[in-house]
């Protein structure tokens, strides 16, 4: 091979390296645009974070929103499957709250609108300041409260 | 730990196609530049070793397109690029010792490349939820700590250039320490997700900054002393340093105390100047850090000025594979293959691989930020910080920034268990970022989530 076969050869390798790098970079810039960052201290005084879900742009009917306790702010998009909430990891909505069990309540698609159970909590699960033993509607305003959390149904 | 996620989660699968193509054309670019320059023809083979190297990878991503459709499009084809890269690297060695094509360390290195991949795609299809690994946790940690010691049991340990680090049974030899990564990532993970609460309490505040209580500094010194036993017992200055590191900055992403940090820092410089004082191999490897170009650190060992003058030789533009002289260097295909292309591709293509790992890091921190569980962040951040870790330690080492430890290379490097590992590394992070970067109304259809009265 000649000399300038090998020189060319030697620097489309370093441009095509270069080439790569910055095709990924292309790729990664969806990181920056069209993404949300929601930080995680709250305004009660910076609790510990713990994972959450976040909202999906998804053709939602009606959102979940937390309105108090560590959480507040986060609004979850419902679909048409169940929503659980508790601190088991595997929750859609995981608590980081002393007062709530592994898998404490389920919101699901019910007749008219939504209902919500509990999943057998110690502490409980409130409805308007009611305990709840049994399946109920979930009216949009009505509150419901596990351990320290708040949420309602939002348009 | 904020959680970020996409307004569009987008699967990625064709992009990953695409640059896996480019990848390999890279990699079939450097195979040509250094036949062209060795033995003047284009290689014979070249449609084969194409081909071959085109085959595994589309392997891996089809595996993905059906198991993980939302993982992570970047990571398989960096991991491909860098292993395809290290590949013509040893190949190019080869020629230059004058080993043949099939007695040489590169057909070794392409047959580890195979297995590595063949076990990450089945550690893929086995973990369908990296959760799974939470329940391992307490073996993960056994398992961990008595891979790091097995080297050190007489009849199966080997002692090789002065580090206990191997195992031996027959022709065969593994280090077993690469795995133990692997597995203390996921102990460490699963320990401190569920202590994070107790560590993270403050406890007295020490010009403006919240250390934790004293009470809780057991774990931090149970890892200190295990990392100054590796490098008392095995004589292993790198794996000391990996472990340590590891298990800090691990504290830190699930306590966010920046305190732990100063003391993790504070311990490691302890042990350092303990090591110092105490050992010779250390003293040695400072005094050829500090004083590399003195007569006496050339009688200990010219390796590493001689890594440093290939890398000057290379210049901004590298001689071009085939046309330097990294041959000269002793273990120029492992530990020092970053000097070995340093010299040929210069500083232009030494820092495009650089890149390589910083976006593979990056994309392993993303994933952490995306994951919705706490055991997914922390072994994510872990995972993606071990490889930035070792990279920093072995470039750190041949450069002269940090003493020469004997870590290789994730991914480069020569060597079978290295290969395995970061494979297996690679397969887990994808596993992870599948789960970050799926909808939740996918996740509630394919089920990972028990509905109604299942309680735990």
């Amino acid at each position: 091979m000649s000399e300038l076969t090998l020189t060319v050869l030697r620097f489309s390798l370093l441009i095509l390296l270069w080439l790569f790098v910055f095709s990924l970079a292309a790729v990664l810039r969806g990181d920056l645009f069209g993404t949300r960052v929601v930080n995680r201290v709250s305004a009660s005084g910076g609790g510990r974070p713990a994972p959450t879900p976040r909202d999906r742009r998804t053709p939602a009917l009606d959102n979940l929103v937390v309105t108090s306790g560590p959480l507040a702010g986060t609004r979850i998009p419902l679909g048409s499957t169940d929503i659980l909430i508790g601190r088991n990891p595997g929750c859609h909505l995981v608590l980081d709250d002393d007062f709530s069990s592994g898998q404490h309540a389920r919101i699901f698609p019910a007749a008219n609108g939504w209902g919500v159970e509990d999943l057998g909590s110690t502490n409980g699960t409130f409805v308007n300041g009611q305990r709840i033993d049994e399946a109920v509607q979930f009216e949009p305003g009505s509150q419901v409260r596990v351990g320290r959390t708040t949420i309602e149904l939002q348009k | 730990m904020s959680i970020v996620t996409s307004w569009r989660p987008r699967r990625g699968r064709n992009v990953e196609l695409l640059l896996l193509i480019f990848a390999v054309a890279i990699v079939v670019l450097a195979y040509v530049s250094v036949e062209g320059a060795t033995h003047g023809t284009i290689p014979a083979n070249l449609a084969t070793m194409a081909g071959g190297l085109l085959s595994i990878a589309v392997a891996f991503h089809l595996v993905l397109r059906f198991t993980a459709s939302y993982a992570d499009p970047l990571l398989l084809p960096i991991a491909t690029l860098l292993n395809g890269l290290g590949l013509v690297m040893i190949h190019r060695l080869d020629i230059a010792e004058g080993r043949s094509i099939t007695g040489g360390m590169a057909l070794r290195q392409l047959t580890w490349s195979a297995l590595a991949v063949g076990i990450a795609i089945a550690c893929l299809l086995w973990l369908r939820d990296h959760r799974t690994l939470r329940k391992y946790t307490f073996l993960a940690g056994a398992s961990g700590v008595a891979l790091l010691l097995l080297p050190l049991l007489p009849f199966v340990g080997r002692e090789v250039n002065g580090a206990r680090i191997w195992i031996g049974i027959g022709p065969f030899t593994f280090q077993p320490g690469e795995i133990a990564k692997i597995a203390l990532a996921v102990f460490f993970a699963g320990y401190l997700v569920r202590t994070r609460d107790v560590l993270s309490i403050a406890g007295p505040k020490f010009l403006g900054m919240q250390l934790p209580r004293g009470r809780d500094l057991g774990p931090i010194l149970v890892m200190w002393l295990l990392s100054l036993a590796v490098l008392f017992f095995q004589k292993d200055l790198g794996s000391a340093l990996l472990f340590f590191g590891l298990f800090v900055a691990m504290l830190y992403v699930a306590t966010e105390r920046i305190g732990w940090i100063t003391i993790g820092l504070l311990l490691a410089g302890g042990g350092a100047v303990i090591a110092w004082m105490l050992f010779g191999h250390v003293q040695t490897r400072v005094l050829l850090w500090l004083h590399t170009w003195t007569p006496e650190a050339l009688a200990a060992s010219d390796q590493l000025a001689k890594g440093l003058m290939g890398m000057a030789a290379g210049g901004l533009f590298g001689t071009g594979l085939g046309r330097g002289r990294p041959d000269i260097t002793y273990f120029a295909e492992s530990d020092f293959i970053v000097s070995s292309f340093g010299e040929e591709l210069g500083m232009t293509g030494l820092f495009a691989i650089l890149m390589l790992y910083i976006l593979l890091v990056e994309r392993g921190l993303r994933i952490a930020i995306g994951v919705r569980d706490g055991f997914g962040k922390l072994l994510a951040a872990g995972l993606a910080f071990s490889v930035a870790l070792q990279v920093f330690v072995v470039v750190g080492g041949v450069t002269r920034v940090i003493p020469l430890t004997g870590l290789t290379m994730p991914f480069l490097s020569s060597g079978g268990s290295s290969l395995l590992a970061n494979w297996t590394l690679v397969a887990l992070l994808l596993r992870i970022s599948d789960q970050a970067r799926q909808p939740l109304t996918d996740m509630a259809a394919t089920g990972p989530i028990p509905t109604v009265g299942a309680r735990r």
